[in-house]
Parts: structure tokens; sequence; C-alpha cells
């Protein structure tokens, strides 16, 4: 057979790739490129129009989402994808805005932002991956981490209480809820398919493997240890109440969707009380 | 193109600066602002959110001023002309997504009606001591373009000019105000909308697929496109190439870097702007800007009156600095005089451009008031012996 005449396979989720970028930054093991797929996967069932849909990441490991996604597509600050995708929504509110970004960036960094996007119930997607560290400096202790891992710049396991990422945005006021793993490919497609659906603040965060740094300072094996890990200690409790859901050190991963509620976005708010006070002279935006 | 008449209050008023600020943002079409409040800025927030229903655009009071200017920099890539207003300890915060907007190439503006420093120092009181931190304040090699406004009616018409300037040059654009001319009222004249001449950035129109995002045209500034376009495209801070892809190494940064900074030397020539006074004949040229400026007026009067041959040369645009302006002068002049509310700032700037051929004499003050003109005329006196 010549050359030329091979059948080629094609990824099926090429058209939602930057393929001239491809093969990618990340580690064997990493979850992240799971999340990827699953979110092209999302996109494809979801049927919405891909030139309407943008994707702002922050810096690190997930920070890089944002350079291998074929949309229009923002690698912005450390911390400030959130605002940024604010700013995105706000100024055009036909485009669908997701934030893809690590837990160091969205709830360490970035923690301000993320509280008051879900306080404003600003429509944004965020997708949170979380490895428990900072993996792209090298494996230091986060806001995620949980008690007694061990991290460099926690080396003899850390002893700060971490956040439960659900419980925060959904005390927040986050419309939409889930936590899911990397090992759950389809529940997480179906979260995001879900998420696109709503109007609001939707949150979703992946518990995701990094094996150079988190599994390896913590002799946790490698990326099918870690999934084989969350296969016997994920269990699925749709609507958990968050206050019950965090994560301790190799214990018991609660996933599920936790909240799915409905209230006016920031916009829809604004529209709606100004109209109210200020009656036709008020011009409405965004309809 | 011409201004939107929606935005423009036509007439006389009488404002200070901080809302002909934000009278010039909506009459140069400015249609989103993010912003935090911050003493003596403030005034220019309020305005907005209290205009901004009637003309239709979005005001949103963000949670910080690292939030507000990155929620900008998201307007503006969305398409909106963009802006906030802040202060001191505000502008600090913004550095370094000031970076990102000159790395993105997005056309912001930002005004910072200066108060007296460092860290929270006085809030309520003057100062011209963020003039180097806007040109230099963020990590890494860029330009930016600053005004400089003496006056309420200024205010006004350089914030449109920091529009146009912002969305030619895809930089971020500043309006180096201070407390006093922020907080000063006096007549402003907003004239009708088709007076207003307005430029928008160079949209790219040629076919999708030839589009790259970082390609210069002959003036060194690339074709802009939104969200939402179809142009799924790829912008980051990340050292990047014509396509807007990160590439991390030595040859990549040497050319896309160098593009920032040469896309505004190159163009200065178009850009500076400054108002000369009796400069012809002149053994003294007083150098300064916004409200010093002002303050100068009556030292250079009683200077004159003293028989001293005093000039003036007010920065009306400060960065891009006019070099070869004040290299030129400092070979037919004996010396300038620099007052400016800091420790020393611009005094650098025009030490360096006269490259010893005259001297320059410093007027500093920390800052709380504006200088007393008797402190200008000492300096004058001493600089023209």
């Amino acid at each position: 057979m010549k050359e030329h005449e091979r059948f080629e396979e094609k990824n099926p989720m090429e058209g939602f790739l930057r393929m001239d970028r491809i093969p990618h930054i990340w580690c064997p093991g990493c979850g992240i490129g799971t999340v990827v797929s699953s979110f092209a996967s999302a996109l494809r069932k979801s049927e919405i129009d891909l030139n309407k849909v943008c994707v702002v990441s922050g810096i690190g490991c997930t920070g890089r989402v944002a350079g291998y996604i074929k949309l229009d597509s923002f690698h912005s600050t450390h911390g400030r994808a959130i605002p940024f995708a604010t700013g995105l929504k706000l100024a055009n509110p036909e485009l669908k805005v997701v934030v893809f970004s690590g837990d160091g960036d969205i709830v360490g960094i970035g923690g301000n932002h993320f509280i008051h996007a879900a306080r404003r119930n600003m429509d944004i997607l965020v997708i949170c991956v979380n490895n428990f560290n900072y993996a792209m400096t090298g494996g230091q202790v986060a806001a995620t981490t949980p008690i007694l891992a061990n991290l460099s710049t926690a080396p003899f396991g850390n002893y700060e209480y971490p956040f439960s990422l659900p419980y925060l945005a959904d005390a927040c006021g986050a419309t939409y809820v889930a936590r899911w793993t990397a090992l759950h490919l389809r529940r997480v497609t179906m979260a995001i398919q879900e998420a696109f659906q709503k109007k609001g603040f939707s949150f979703i965060e992946v518990i995701t493997p990094c094996v150079t740094l988190y599994a390896r300072r913590n002799r946790l094996g490698d990326g099918l240890n870690i999934l084989k890990y969350y296969y016997e200690n994920s269990e699925i409790q749709h609507g958990a109440d968050t206050r019950t859901v965090d994560i301790s050190y190799q214990g018991k991963i609660i996933v599920g969707k936790f909240v799915d509620r409905e209230k006016p976005t920031f916009l829809s708010c604004m529209n709606e009380h100004l109209s109210k006070v200020l009656g036709d002279k008020y011009q409405r935006y965004g309809e | 193109m011409k201004a939107d008449p929606k935005g423009v209050l036509t007439g006389a008023h009488y404002l200070d600066g901080d809302f002909s600020i934000a009278e010039g943002a909506l009459a140069a079409g400015c249609r989103f602002f993010a912003g935090y409040p911050i003493t003596p800025s403030t005034e220019t927030a309020e305005r907005f959110a209290e205009r901004i229903p009637y003309v239709g655009g979005v005001f949103i009071q963000m949670e910080d001023e690292i939030a507000s200017i990155a929620a900008m920099i998201g307007a503006s890539w969305a398409g909106k002309k963009a802006m906030t207003v802040t202060s001191g300890p505000g502008f600090s915060l913004m550095m370094e997504n000031i970076g990102l907007a000159c790395m993105m190439e997005t056309p912001i503006v930002i005004a910072n009606v200066q108060r007296g420093g460092p860290s929270t120092g006085l809030p309520t009181l003057t100062g011209q001591q963020d003039m180097m931190q806007v040109r230099w304040g963020s990590h890494g090699d860029y330009e930016i373009i600053a005004l400089s406004p003496d006056s309420p009616q200024e205010c006004f018409n350089l914030t449109i000019e920091a529009f146009n300037l912002s969305e030619i040059y895809r930089v971020p654009a500043f309006i180096m105000t201070d407390e006093c001319v922020g907080h000063m009222h006096e007549k402003v004249v907003i004239p009708p909308a088709e007076e207003i001449e307005l430029v928008e950035r160079k949209w790219y129109e040629g076919p999708k697929d030839k589009y790259l995002p970082y390609k210069p045209d002959k003036d060194l500034v690339p074709f802009m496109i939104k969200a939402g376009d179809g142009y799924r495209f790829h912008t980051t801070g990340l050292t990047h190439d014509e396509r807007g892809y990160p590439v991390i190494n030595a040859e990549c940064q040497n050319i896309c870097v160098p593009r920032l900074v040469d896309k505004i030397k190159k163009n200065a020539d178009k850009i500076i702007k400054y108002e000369e006074d009796q400069i012809d004949n002149a053994e003294v040229v007083v150098v300064s800007y916004g409200i010093t400026s002002r303050v100068s007026i009556k030292a250079v009067q009683e200077a004159r009156k003293k028989g001293i041959k005093v000039g003036t040369l007010r920065l009306v645009v400060v960065w891009p600095f006019p070099e070869k302006r004040i290299h030129d002068l400092a070979r037919k002049i004996k010396a300038f005089v620099v007052p400016e509310i800091n420790y020393g700032q611009i005094i650098y700037e025009v030490e360096r451009c006269a490259a010893g051929q005259a001297p320059a004499f410093h007027v500093p003050h920390c800052g709380g008031w504006v200088h007393d003109p008797d402190d200008i005329l000492k300096v004058i006196k001493e600089a023209a012996k």
C-alpha cells in the first residue's frame, strides 16, 4: 500500500482541538486530558453554536486547556480567568463562556473572584480540575490538599484545613454544583451538557490524578492505581448536603450532582431592576 | 467615525474632572465599565453607573481592582470599549494585568486619579507619584500611552483621545490625572456628537482561515477580531507567535516583545503632544504636566516680570516622552526646571533626553497639596543664574 493510500483514522475530537498544537504538555497518567475529552464530547452532543463558545483559562497545568481547545480561547493571568470571563460574558451576552482551570487557580489565588461570580450568579460555567496540588510549579501544597498529604512545601504532610469546593460554591449561591472524578468520563460529559443548559453560575469539580507529583510524593502508584482508588472509594450521592462532602486523604469521595436550582442571573437582575425603577428610559441590555 | 449621540451630553456644564472623565468615556463610545471604589477617583465610577442605564451598556462594581482590569480585557475582546478608574493602591493591584493587556494587545483605558503615596498614603490629597509606575510598573518590556489633563475640560477631551489612541495602537492608554484636577469644578463644554471624531481598532476583514491574530500590519499593529465571530482564535499572556500560540524560546521572545515596544516607539511622533509658550528666546524652560503646569503659570509670570527669559513646555502626552524636543531644547537653553508632585520622576526623563547639554533643576513636592508658586520661582531664578 502506498503511503497516500493508507486509511487515516481521525480522532473524533479533532474538530474540537487545535491539532497543530498536539502533542500536549500533560504528563502520562494526568487526568486533565480526560476532562478535555469529556468537554469535547459534551460540545459535540450539545449541538450548540461553537462559534459562540469561549474558553478562558488561568495559569497552571489546567490553565493550558484554553490553548488546545479549538474555540475562541483565552489564556489569562493566574487566578483571573473568572473576572476575564465575566467581562466577555457581560460585553457580549450571547456568548457561552466556560472557565476551565485548576484548583490553585480558581480557589487558591482566584478564590475571591470565584465567590463573587457565584454570589452575582454570573452566567458562566466553571470547570475546576482538582488535582490537590500546584502541579505546574512542582507539586506544592494547595487550598484543596487533604490533611496529611505530603507535598514539596508541606514536606512533613499538610496540616491546613482544605476547602470543600462544592460546599463553597453552594454557599456562595451557584445554581449548579456537581463533583465527579476523572474515572467518571460519561458523568462529566453529562454534567457539562446539563450545565450548558443552565442559566447562571454552574460549577463542576473534577477530581483528577496528578501522577508525577501528588501520587509520586505520596507513593500512591501510577494513574491506574489512582483510578482504582476512585473506583473503590467514589460514592454517588445526588443531592447530598454539600456540608458533608469534604475529602479526606485517600478517603471516600462523595460525587454527584449536589445543587441544581433556578434563579435570575446578574444580567437579568440588572435588566429587571433597572426597568422597574427607570421605566422606558432604561436601555435594556443584551437582550 | 463620529460619536454615537446617545452617549454625548452636548452642552456647557459645571463638572469636576472625575465626572468629565466619565462623560468623555461615554462620548468615546465606552459601554463597559468595571471598577472598584477608591478615593479620589470614585466619582467617575458613580457618574458612569448613573448614566449608563440611559445609554445602554454595563457598569459592574467588581470585587477588587484585579478583577476590574481582567473583566475589562475580557470585555474588550468581546468588542466593547472598556474603561476603569482608580488611584495609587488600586493602580498597584492592576499592574500584572496591564502586562496581560500589553501582551494580548488589548485596547483598554485606565484613569488614575493620583493621590499621595506610597501605600495608603494620602487618600484624599493630591500627588503625581505614579508617573514612572504607569510606564514601568508591570514586569517585562512593553510600552503604553499616558496622557495628563490639567483641567476638567481636558479630562473630557483627553479621555476621548485616550480611547482613540488605545484603539489605534491596541495598548492600554492611561489618563494620569490627580486629586486636584479630579475634584476641581470648572466649565466643561461637550460638543455635539457629530463634532467628536472617534477611531476604532482595525478590524480584520479577510478570509477567516487566513487570519493570524498577531501578524503585524505596516504600522506594526495587528488586525483585531472579537470573540463570537467564528475565528476560533487563541490568545495568551505567554510569549507567542503570529498564530497566538505559545512558543517558549528566545527566538520567539525576540520577535514578540520588540514589536510591543516598537509599535509605540516608531509611531511616537504621531502620539506625542505638548504645548509650549514663549519658548523661542527662553533661557529657562519649565517642563511640567497636569495640575503642576497650572501652578507653574504664576511662577513663570513672576519670573518674566523680573526679566527672566522663561518658557514653558506642558506635557499633554507624558508617555511616549518627547525625547527629540527636549534634546533639541537642551542645546539652546541654559536650564530646565521640572516641578512635579513627587520626589523625582519625570525629571529623570528630562535629564536623560538633555544628555548633559543643559542641567535640569527639580522642584520636588511629595504630595498633599500643589506647589507654592514661590518655590518654583526660586528654582527658576537659580536656574537662570
